[in-house]
Parts: structure tokens; C-alpha cells; sequence
């Protein structure tokens, strides 16, 4: 918006001031109910801590898989004229519209024991998805991944190609090109949808509980563990949501301008 | 060409305009509040049942028969566990009856004054075991279920998960956590086993009823089981009292009844 110093139309920046207070007042609202006196005590609880861990293996876990598994279909997304495209990325981008609920019965419907899958998995290799840690990092996956790869196809397209087309002509092979040339250009972007990726699985609650359950230690990540608090211990539920607020938060606003609005 | 500038700046007019008009909702719904008066003989009264899930079949049947006998009376229901219904209602949420599966839940209310006059048991309902189609497991008491994997029960402030608790501790039975998935309410516990790969789970028997050929029951002897107490009472700030006080009666009443018994609820006494 650099393009002239304008003074921006006041209706827009009252609204837009409305909208800010109406994102910061919940945030307010639970910081104001809080009680600071036994929020160190309500979050190190056993249960707290075995919450906040599995949050953070979870959502890791669900960020990393989704670079490993993102990257490569960003591309084919952006790059090649692959057959049905466009249906490729609708169902690609279908869990960020999606209830997570329902993602969670999708998920239920192809990997419980008694799905076909399911059962072979639990049959041929032991691995049982459903109350599971596994199962709760595939939710969370589920549901976070569409983030990384809509970030990164749109880097990738914003790309010169020139750039490749440079290196190709110079001799580097596809492969070459796409790790020394594509990915470092790129590379603002795939922090960017990382972590994006990372603060959408940390907060996942339906997919999981639906299809990995509500399992102490195992798939009850902060936001179950929220759930189920608030109605035994308002307080601990309260502090354990102040971690995923304060934790989201900085990680959001660390996140520079610069790494979502491209140039 | 992904996020361009164009492309945001059109994002966020409408995320204004969507906050404009989400302002302009709330705005209009605290203008005109419900209208509940009994000025026009007993017309457009909304009546709000808050009640415990293990509820919902029977009393949505039961407001239907309500409805019958008061034509221009609206009943809604919010169904959860009772324990996260109480909470609702202490934390203002707009509701004429509260039905409870469990006596502390509704104690609670009447002792933070939410609740008008004295509330009444209307139904009793008692706790099964929950497998499978067909028990594949073979799990025939409450110790089997110690290690027959993961078991599905309710949170443990809500009061099939209560009562769940006592039969348990009643049998000498002690589950490992990390064996046992908890829902939020009775019928997400049964969602667990009908939906779920939970083994069994532990739930009302007018749930096993309602659930049909999706899961088998066992049952557990009276010996160990809970009865589970429902009470109904108005709210203390109910819209429309008087409405909200016939449909209590009515629930209490022979048709209500035999409803709550043909969904395989204990009769109050």
C-alpha cells in the first residue's frame, strides 16, 4: 500500500479498528478471568504437562510431515499441468473448510480397525491408529497441511522462472535445479506455511477427538484437555488455554509481514 | 499468481464486511428481545429446555407432544452433559427448564440461586455396558473390562462419567487412563464404540436402547449398578414461567411418561 501517501478513508480504518477489537477482546475477556496466583500450579499438574507435551509432539510432528509431504505436491500443483488439477486442489484444501468433525468421521471411515486399511495396518504392521498418539499427529496433519501447501504453491508460482530456466541452461539437472535454485527462493515461504501449519495443528480439537479420542498422555492434546476442564476446574482450563493463546500468539507475530504478503 | 495485492485487499473488505454485518446481527437481536409476554393469549412463546444429553430422544418426543397440547408454544432444546449445561447457565445462557442427569449438577445451580423453586425427580435411568455388535471381546462383567483395551467413558465431571466411577469402584475395578478414551458427553462415549475403535464403553441403558443393533449391552447386576436420578426444575430468570412451569408438569405427567418409559427410562419412584 506504499503507492502514495494517501491518507487511508476513515470509515475504513474505524472498521477495521472494530474488527481489531473485536479479535482482541476474547483475548482480553480470558486474561481478565484468569487467576495468576495459581496458574503456575494448575499448569504443572501431570496432566497439564503430559497436555502441553503431547500438543507440542503433535503439532511438530504435523508441521514436519506436512513440509516432507507438502512440498512435493505444492510443486506438481504449481508446475505441471497434471490431469484434474483442479480437483486435485480441492480435495487437498478440503480439510480447512471442512468441520473438523467431520474430517474426524473421514478419518475413522478409512483408518479404524474397521476399515479395510484400518484393519490391515493393525493386522500387518500392529499400528492402530485410533487413541493413539499416531493417530492424533494424522489428525492434526490432516487438518494443517492444506496451510503449508496453499502457501507454498503460491510462492511457487510467483517464482521467475527465468531463474531455473538459468540454471537448467548451465547444465544443472531437475532435481539440482529445484534444490539449489527453487527451494532457497522459496524458502521465506515454506517457513511461513510451516509455521502456519504448526499453529493450525496446535489447535486442532475435532479431528482428533473424534477419530483419536480423548486418551490421557496418548491423544489428549491442550485443546481436549481444555474441553474437559472446563467443567471440573474453570481455572486449569483457563491456564492451559492462556499457553496456547501466548504460544500462538508470539509465534504468529513473529512471523513477519514480509513472509505472508509477498512483494 | 497467489496471494496477490489485489487479491488480499478484496480479502479484506470482506472480512470487514462480514464484521460489519455480524455487528449489525448482534445489534438487531439485542433490539428486539424474545418475545415471551403473555399479552397475546399464549402465542409466539419460545420455550428453551436445557437438558442432559441422555435426554435428547425422549424429550424431544415429549416437547412434541407439548407442542400438541399449546398451539403457538415453540420448545427448543440444548442438549450436553449436565454438567457442562450447568455451566452454560451460569454463565447467562438464556434458559426457561434444566434437566439433569445427576443431583449434583442441579444442587449446584440451586445453590448459586440460578434455579426457581424446588426440582423434581421425573425418571430414573441405570448403566450397561456397551460392545461391539455381537461382544467379539466376550466381555460379560465390569472386570473384564480392565483389560480388554481401550474402553470409552464420559468425562469425569459429567454424570454418566460419575456414576461410571462408583460402578467401577463398586466392582474393585481399576482402569489404566491411558486405556480409557472419555467424551465429552453420553453420546459421544457411545460414538466411541458405535463410530469408534473403543472396545466397550460404559453408558446409560436408554442409550444401548436407542443405539439399536450397532452395539450389544451387557448388562451390569443391580448389586453394582448406579441409578441415575433426572431432575427438572425452572430457571430462576425463565422468560415465560408459566409456560416453562406447565411444561415441568407435563413432563411429570402420565404421557411424558410413558414416553420416558418406552425409551427405557426408570419410572421417578
Amino acid at each position: 500500500m506504499s503507492r502514495s501517501g494517501r491518507r487511508p478513508p476513515i470509515p475504513v480504518v474505524v472498521v477495521a479498528a472494530l474488527t481489531v477489537l473485536f479479535f482482541s477482546l476474547p483475548l482480553v475477556g480470558i486474561l481478565q478471568r484468569a487467576d495468576w496466583s495459581t496458574v503456575w500450579s494448575d499448569l504443572t499438574t501431570d496432566q497439564a504437562v503430559d497436555a502441553i507435551r503431547l500438543s507440542m509432539i503433535c503439532s511438530v510432528s504435523a508441521a514436519a510431515l506436512s513440509v516432507v509431504f507438502g512440498t512435493p505436491l505444492a510443486w506438481v500443483l504449481a508446475r505441471t499441468a497434471v490431469p484434474g488439477r483442479p480437483l486435485i486442489r480441492g480435495l487437498v484444501l478440503l480439510p480447512m473448510v471442512l468441520p473438523p468433525v467431520i474430517g474426524g468421521v473421514a478419518l475413522l471411515a478409512a483408518f479404524s480397525l474397521r476399515s479395510p486399511i484400518g484393519s490391515w495396518l493393525h493386522d500387518a504392521f500392529g499400528i492402530q491408529l485410533t487413541f493413539s498418539t499416531a493417530g492424533a499427529v494424522v489428525a492434526a496433519t490432516f487438518v494443517a497441511m492444506p496451510f503449508y501447501v496453499l502457501t507454498v504453491e503460491g510462492a511457487l508460482r510467483g517464482v521467475d522462472q527465468r531463474y531455473e530456466e538459468v540454471a537448467a541452461s548451465l547444465g544443472a539437472d531437475r532435481l539440482t535445479v529445484f534444490r539449489r535454485v527453487t527451494l532457497p527462493l522459496i524458502a521465506p515461504s515454506v517457513a511461513a506455511g510451516a509455521v502456519l501449519a504448526w499453529a493450525r495443528a496446535l489447535g486442532e480439537f475435532g479431528a482428533t477427538i473424534t477419530f483419536a479420542g480423548n486418551v490421557e498422555g496418548r491423544t489428549r492434546t491442550l485443546p481436549l484437555a481444555v474441553y474437559l476442564e472446563l467443567e471440573s476446574d474453570e481455572q486449569a482450563a483457563i491456564a492451559l488455554s492462556l499457553v496456547l493463546l501466548v504460544v500462538s500468539l508470539v509465534v504468529l507475530v513473529s512471523l513477519r509481514d514480509r513472509w505472508l504478503v509477498r512483494r | 499468481m497467489g496471494l496477490g495485492r489485489a487479491s488480499l485487499r478484496v480479502a479484506l473488505a470482506t472480512v470487514l464486511l462480514g464484521a460489519s454485518l455480524l455487528a449489525a446481527a448482534c445489534g438487531s437481536a439485542a433490539d428486539e428481545p424474545e418475545v415471551r409476554g403473555t399479552s397475546g393469549g399464549e402465542r409466539d412463546v419460545t420455550l428453551t429446555v436445557a437438558a442432559a444429553t441422555s435426554l435428547a430422544g425422549a424429550l424431544e418426543e415429549i416437547g412434541e407432544g407439548f407442542r400438541a397440547t399449546r398451539p403457538g408454544v415453540e420448545v427448543t432444546f440444548t442438549f450436553d452433559s449436565s454438567s457442562a449445561v450447568a455451566r452454560q447457565i451460569r454463565e447467562g445462557a438464556p434458559v426457561d427448564v434444566f434437566a439433569s442427569a445427576d443431583e449434583i449438577s442441579m444442587t449446584n445451580l440451586v445453590d448459586d440461586g440460578l434455579i426457581a423453586g424446588d426440582p423434581a425427580i421425573f425418571a430414573r435411568n441405570e448403566l450397561v455396558i456397551v460392545t461391539r455388535p455381537g461382544n467379539p471381546t466376550d466381555i460379560d462383567s465390569l472386570a473384564d473390562l480392565s483389560d480388554a483395551g481401550v474402553i470409552a467413558l464420559c468425562g469425569q465431571d459429567a454424570p454418566c462419567g460419575r456414576y461410571a466411577a462408583v460402578a467401577l469402584d463398586g466392582a474393585g475395578v481399576v482402569l489404566d487412563e491411558s486405556k480409557v478414551t472419555r467424551g465429552q458427553n453420553v453420546r459421544a462415549t457411545l460414538a466411541a464404540v458405535v463410530h469408534g475403535d473403543a472396545v466397550a464403553g460404559i453408558v446409560y441403558v436408554t442409550d444401548a436402547l436407542g443405539a439399536e443393533d450397532a452395539v450389544a449391552a451387557v448388562a451390569i447386576p443391580p448389586d453394582l449398578n448406579v441409578v441415575a436420578t433426572y431432575s427438572i426444575a425452572l430457571a430462576e430468570d425463565a422468560g415465560d414461567a408459566r409456560t416453562a412451569e406447565a411444561f415441568v408438569a407435563y413432563v411429570r405427567g402420565d404421557e411424558a411418561q410413558a414416553v420416558l418409559a418406552a425409551h427405557g427410562f426408570l419410572p421417578p419412584t
